[in-house]
C-alpha cells in the first residue's frame, strides 16, 4: 500500500493503525518532505517543527553531531527545512522529554490530518485511497436502494475543528454519518470536500454500482482499472460514464410510500415530497438537454464546458449515443476549471 | 434467545412477551397487549402462517405446559417468534400499538436516519413486503423519505414483514403533527469549491422535478411542509441564484487560499 519508506514502527504507519483511523492513507514520506505540499501549515498547528519531526520519526540530534548531519543534509530532498530542523533541535529536546510531548502529539496528528487532505488528492495519494477503496475499507451506503455499493469518506469542510468525517455514496450523490461511532471523533477536514469527487473524476470507469463485499472475492482488484481501455465504448452523457451518474437513483430506486398496497397521494398532508432527491430522468438524454437549456440561463459560469455540448447539433446527442464526446476521456467535467482535471 | 428459561412459564405473568422484546436484537419491538392476543379476531389467518400455531401461542402467552423434549421445544419456540411478530404487524397499526410505537420513536429506539442533512432524525421500521420471509426490515426516515439498512446485523436478520409496508405511513396520518419539516438542504460534490458538471446537471434536474411539485402543490393551495418554502417560485431560480452567488464566495475564498496555501492540484 505504502511507499513503506518507513519501517513497520514509523509514527505513520502507527497512526494509521489506530482504532477510527482505518480511513486513512499513509502519506510517503516524499510527499511530507516536499517542502511545496506543506505550504501555509506552519501557521496552522502549534509547535510545527516539533510536530514535523514526529511524524517523520526524526529524533532531534546531539549538540555534537548537529554541524556535520548538517552539512550532510544539503541536499536537495529536505534542502533550507533541513537545516532549520537540526538549528532549532536541541531546544526541542528538551520540549519534548517534559509536558510539551502530548502537544507536540496532538499537533503532530493536526498536521498529519492537513496533509493527508492535500496528499489524497496527489496522484499517489488517490492510487492509494482506491486500493482502500476496492478492499471495501470505507463502507457501504446505508442507504437500501444503493445496494450496499461502496463508499468513500469526505469532509464537509477543509477547515479542521468544524465536522467529522463523513462517507460519500458515488450511487445516491449524498453523504452520510460513518455507522461506527469510533468515526465520530476522525476530522472531516483530513479528508477535505474535494477528494470524493475528484475519485469518480479520476477513475471514470470503476463500476461504482458494484457491491462493497461481494466484489471483493469475485474480481480482480485491478479488473476495475484495467477496464479503462472499453470505456470509449461505453454510453456517454456530458462526458460522463451513463452507468456511473447516480446509478443508484431513479425509477425503482425511489421510495414510494403505501398503505395497504395503495399510494399515498402528493395531496395528503403526509404525502410525499422528497421523491426529487433520490430521481433521475429516465432517460439521461434528458441531462444533456438540461445543460443545452441551462446554458442560455447560466452562460457565464457554465461557457467553458458548454462548448462541447452547444457546437454538437442536438439530434447528434440522441443519435450517437455511443460516440466519444469531445471533452474526450474525461469522465466529468469540472465547472470552470476543467482543463486541471481532465484525463 | 438462549437466556429464556422455560421453568418459568407456569407463572401467569407475560414472561415470554417480556423476555422477547427485551432480548437483545428485538429493540424494534413493543409489548402486545395480553388482550390484543386473546382476542381470536386478531389472528384471523394466522393459523396457517405458523406451525405448531396453537402451541406458539400457548408459549407467546404463557400458557404452554406440553411436555417435550427439546427439539420440539426449540421448534415451537422459533414458531410463537414467528408468531409473534405476525400478530405484530397488525397490533402497531392499532390505537394502542401506534401509541407504543410513538413512544419508542420519540427515544429514537429504532435509530436515527444516517443521512448527514437529516441531522439525526429518528427511523422507523418498515417492510418492504407484509409476506414474510421476502425481505429483511429496513428504517424509514420521514424526513428525506428513503429508507436504510439497519446497522446491526442483529437487526437486518428480523423479518420486514414483522412491520410491514403500512405502519410508518398510517402513523404520520393518524399524528400529522409528527411530519417532520421537509428541506432543500442536499450534498454537491466539488473539486477545490467548484461543482462537478455532470453531477451539477443532474442535481439541477432534480430542482426543477421539485419546483414542479411545489407548483402543483401550490395550485391545489396544500402546504409542501418546506421550512424554506417562503421563496417564490415565480421569481425564477432564485436559490439557484444564490447557489451561485455562494460559489463565487467559495471561489474567492479558494483563490485568497490559493495564494496563501499554494496549489495542491499541481500534485495531480
Ligand atoms: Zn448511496
Ligand atoms: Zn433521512
Amino acid at each position: 500500500m505504502s511507499s513503506s519508506s518507513g519501517t513497520p514502527e514509523s509514527w505513520i504507519s502507527s497512526f494509521c493503525s489506530l482504532l477510527g483511523h482505518e480511513y486513512f492513507a499513509e502519506i510517503s514520506e516524499d510527499f511530507i518532505e516536499d517542502d511545496f505540499n506543506l505550504t501555509g501549515l506552519q501557521t496552522q498547528v502549534a509547535m510545527y517543527k516539533e510536530a514535523l519531526e514526529m511524524i517523520l520519526d526524526v529524533e532531534p540530534e546531539e549538540e555534537d553531531d548537529d554541524e556535520e548531519e548538517e552539512e550532510d543534509e544539503g541536499d536537495e530532498s529536505i534542502e533550507g527545512e533541513g537545516r532549520t530542523i537540526r538549528r532549532a533541535a536541541i531546544e526541542r529536546r528538551h520540549n519534548r522529554m517534559d509536558s510539551n510531548l502530548s502537544i507536540i502529539e496532538s499537533s503532530a496528528e493536526m498536521l498529519y490530518g492537513l496533509i493527508h487532505q492535500r496528499f489524497i488528492c496527489s496522484r499517489a495519494g488517490i492510487q492509494q485511497m482506491s486500493e482502500k477503496y476496492e478492499l471495501g475499507h470505507f463502507g457501504v451506503c446505508p442507504r437500501t436502494f444503493c445496494d450496499g455499493v461502496r463508499t468513500l469518506p469526505v469532509g464537509l469542510s477543509d477547515v479542521p475543528g468544524e465536522d467529522t468525517v463523513k462517507l460519500f455514496c458515488p450511487s445516491c450523490l449524498d453523504v452520510y454519518v460513518p455507522p461506527n461511532s469510533r468515526f465520530q471523533t476522525v476530522d472531516g477536514a483530513f479528508f477535505g470536500r474535494t477528494f470524493g469527487a475528484l475519485f469518480l473524476l479520476t477513475f471514470p470507469d470503476y463500476d461504482i454500482s458494484k457491491k462493497g463485499p461481494d466484489s471483493l472475492g469475485a474480481h480482480g482488484s485491478r479488473n476495475a482499472i484495467t477496464s479503462a481501455s472499453d470505456a470509449d465504448d461505453k454510453e456517454k452523457i456530458n462526458g460522463f460514464n451513463v452507468n456511473n451518474l447516480a446509478p443508484g437513483l431513479g425509477r425503482g430506486k425511489v421510495y414510494e410510500p403505501k398503505i395497504y398496497g395503495f399510494k399515498v397521494s402528493e395531496r395528503a398532508r403526509s404525502g410525499p415530497r422528497m421523491k426529487w432527491l433520490r430521481d433521475r430522468p429516465v432517460d439521461l438524454i434528458e441531462l444533456d438537454e438540461a445543460t443545452i437549456f441551462g446554458a442560455v440561463e447560466e452562460s457565464e459560469d457554465d461557457a467553458g464546458n458548454l462548448n462541447g455540448a452547444r457546437t454538437q447539433p442536438r439530434q447528434t446527442l440522441g443519435a450517437s449515443k455511443k460516440g466519444r464526446k469531445p471533452n474526450g476521456g474525461s469522465p466529468m467535467s469540472i465547472d470552470a476549471n476543467e482543463q486541471q482535471f481532465a484525463g | 434467545m438462549d437466556d429464556f428459561n422455560s421453568e418459568t412459564d407456569s407463572d401467569y405473568t407475560s414472561y415470554w412477551r417480556d423476555w422477547f422484546i427485551s432480548s437483545r436484537g428485538n429493540e424494534y419491538f413493543c409489548e402486545i397487549d395480553e388482550d390484543y392476543l386473546t382476542d381470536r379476531f386478531n389472528l384471523t389467518g394466522l393459523n396457517t402462517e405458523v406451525q405448531y400455531y396453537q402451541y406458539a401461542l400457548d408459549l407467546v402467552t404463557d400458557v404452554f405446559d406440553l411436555d417435550c423434549d427439546d427439539e420440539m421445544r426449540e421448534t415451537i419456540e422459533k414458531s410463537a417468534r414467528h408468531l409473534y411478530g405476525l400478530v405484530h404487524a397488525r397490533y402497531i397499526v392499532t390505537t394502542r400499538g401506534l401509541a407504543k410505537m410513538l413512544e419508542k420513536y420519540k427515544k429514537a429506539d429504532f435509530g436515527k436516519c444516517p443521512r448527514v442533512m437529516c441531522k439525526s432524525h429518528p427511523l422507523l421500521p418498515m417492510g418492504q413486503s407484509d409476506n414474510p420471509n421476502v425481505k429483511a426490515v429496513k428504517l424509514y426516515c420521514a424526513r428525506c423519505e428513503d429508507i436504510y439498512n439497519p446497522k446491526s446485523s442483529r437487526h437486518s436478520a428480523i423479518d420486514g414483514a414483522y412491520f410491514g409496508t403500512s405502519f410508518h405511513n398510517i402513523i404520520f396520518q393518524v399524528y400529522p403533527a409528527l411530519i417532520p419539516t421537509k428541506s432543500y438542504e442536499r450534498y454537491t460534490p466539488r473539486i477545490y469549491g467548484f461543482k462537478v458538471h455532470a453531477p451539477a446537471t443532474l442535481i439541477r434536474w432534480q430542482h426543477g422535478e421539485r419546483d414542479d411539485m411545489r407548483r402543483r402543490l401550490r395550485k391545489l393551495e396544500i402546504e409542501s411542509g418546506f421550512k424554506d418554502d417562503e421563496e417564490d417560485l415565480d421569481a425564477g431560480d432564485s436559490e439557484e441564484e444564490e447557489e451561485e452567488l455562494e460559489d463565487e464566495a467559495v471561489m474567492e475564498v479558494l483563490q485568497n487560499g490559493q495564494l496563501a496555501a499554494g496549489d495542491p492540484t499541481a500534485q495531480v
